[in-house]
């Protein structure tokens, strides 16, 4: 474990980079998991959209606040992503910015409030609640630990890992509910059995901001 | 100017058919077709592009107001989202109807073509439901799924109907001599020449201001055109449907 860094945009690009280097890597199982309940199309999405994002990281002026570059992130996935994960994590990239405001450090509450208001785009775009099968069941549990670690007294690095692994038992116990959300709801009961690709994806994006904070995920 | 209409969907030839299926019933509006996402040269994949919406209300605006109709999922999130990125003095000329995409459309472009607010069109594509029970061949309608607690496709002139109530009375039933019979554009015909009557006007027991439901009754050439109609304008209603459906719409025989 490397030792825990201030959040600051240096961290918030490190964050997306490597979001899109774990996005590309899982491209394969995000494909697989909505092809059994979806359209097939979410990794390939993802991957696309954070190479779109990385590819204006690397040509532009570095943005100057943790801020701009959750917007610059937000913009860019509502422009190339396509399917629903582009208006549902734009909306959620983009609150999340607003949430900062100008900050150019992150506290453990400007981190808890950060994925709150993340969380809360998301339910608000995508209209889901916990238990339809949905990025929702991620972000909900990682919105709760973060803030119950950062009421508790951990660091920025903590919250984040605190909310990685809730977002990822989160995803996991997605897998026997039944989809009430989106394309896999017209699936029924035969959505029940495999871990919603959202939730899965929520959950390496949470993993990938603990990771970039050098925060020890389990 | 009247109301314009974007198209949201996943695909771009769907939302290409639904402007080219609606065009035929109102040559006059203006209709944006917004589907597909971009991915560099060739031709647009599966799914919704922010631009491409946001470019499509962009042309459509101008008019009276732009009525945006999407399919399913990331074409409704795309829509909302492009929306809040509006000025607020253009957001207010701009609705986000819920409405399922085809019917809703030609409900809406019809509605618009005869010069019908802002507010009427959304309510038109709202209440433009109609599915078919295949076993039955008979139309089954349902307004109620469209906007629950409302009227469906007739709200714009509900109050005018709950005072034509009790007003005079009149009917009459013709046989339809056009080939085509009551399809799209004599449905169309009928159900904006009805628009602006002070009357509730039935055809064959459906809401005649409702194109789809005129559609949906399926009546080919012979078939009996019976019409119930109430209120204030209801003679004129009965003559301007006899008239029109005696002249064979202006079709052939």
């Amino acid at each position: 474990m490397r030792m825990a860094e201030s959040l600051d945009t240096r961290w918030a690009v490190r964050w997306i980079q490597e979001t899109a280097r774990v996005v590309a890597e899982n491209r394969a199982l995000l494909i697989d998991l909505d092809r059994v309940i979806g359209d097939a199309d979410h990794g390939e999405n993802l991957d696309r959209g954070f190479s779109a994002v990385i590819a204006k990281l690397d040509a532009g002026e570095p943005p100057a606040t943790p801020a701009a570059v959750l917007k610059l992130v937000a913009m860019t996935l509502m422009s190339t992503v396509g399917g629903a994960a582009g208006p549902l994590y734009g909306t959620a990239f983009l609150r999340a910015a607003t949430s900062l405001g100008e900050a150019g450090e992150i506290d453990a509450d400007a981190a808890a409030g950060m994925i709150r208001a993340a969380r809360d785009g998301i339910v608000a775009r995508g209209k889901a609640e916990v238990g339809d099968k949905t990025m929702v069941d991620a972000w909900t549990p990682a919105t709760e630990s973060a803030e119950t670690a950062a009421q508790a007294g951990a660091t920025a690095p903590e919250v984040l890992a605190a909310a990685a692994n809730a977002a990822h038992a989160g995803a996991v116990a997605t897998e026997p509910l039944i989809a009430r959300k989106g394309r896999a709801s017209y699936l029924g009961e035969r959505s029940a059995g495999h871990q919603d690709p959202g939730a899965v994806s929520s959950a390496l994006i949470l993993t990938a901001a603990a990771a970039a904070a050098g925060g020890e995920v389990a | 100017m009247s109301v314009a209409l974007v198209i949201v969907s996943h695909s771009e030839k769907i939302a290409e058919g639904v402007v080219e299926l609606a065009a035929q019933m109102a040559p006059d509006v203006v209709l944006v077709a917004a589907g597909g996402a971009e991915d560099g040269p060739g031709p647009a994949r599966i799914g919704t592009s922010f631009e491409r919406v946001q470019a499509g209300i962009e042309q459509a605006s101008g008019g009276d107001g732009v009525v945006v109709l999407t399919d399913l999922g990331s074409a409704v999130m795309t829509a909302e989202m492009v929306l809040e990125f509006l000025e607020p003095e253009a957001r207010e000329s701009v609705r986000l109807a819920q409405a399922a995409l085809v019917e809703g459309a030609i409900a809406a472009a019809v509605h618009a073509q005869g010069g019908a607010s802002l507010d009427e069109v959304v309510r038109a594509a709202e209440g433009a439901v109609v599915s078919v029970r295949p076993e039955e061949f008979e139309p089954f309608v349902s307004h109620a799924a469209a906007s629950p607690g409302q009227g469906g496709a007739s709200d714009g002139a509900s109050s005018a109907a709950a005072e034509a109530s009790a007003g005079p009375t009149a009917g009459g039933s013709w046989t339809l001599p056009n080939q085509m019979g009551l399809h799209a554009r004599p449905a169309a015909t009928l159900a904006t020449g009805l628009a602006d009557l002070d009357a509730e006007v039935t055809v064959n027991g459906v809401d005649g201001k409702s194109v789809m439901l005129l559609m949906s009754l399926g009546l080919g050439q012979g078939k009996t055109v019976t019409v119930e109609a109430r209120g204030p304008d209801a003679q004129a209603a009965v003559d301007f449907i006899g008239q029109a459906v005696e002249s064979g719409f202006g079709e052939p025989a």
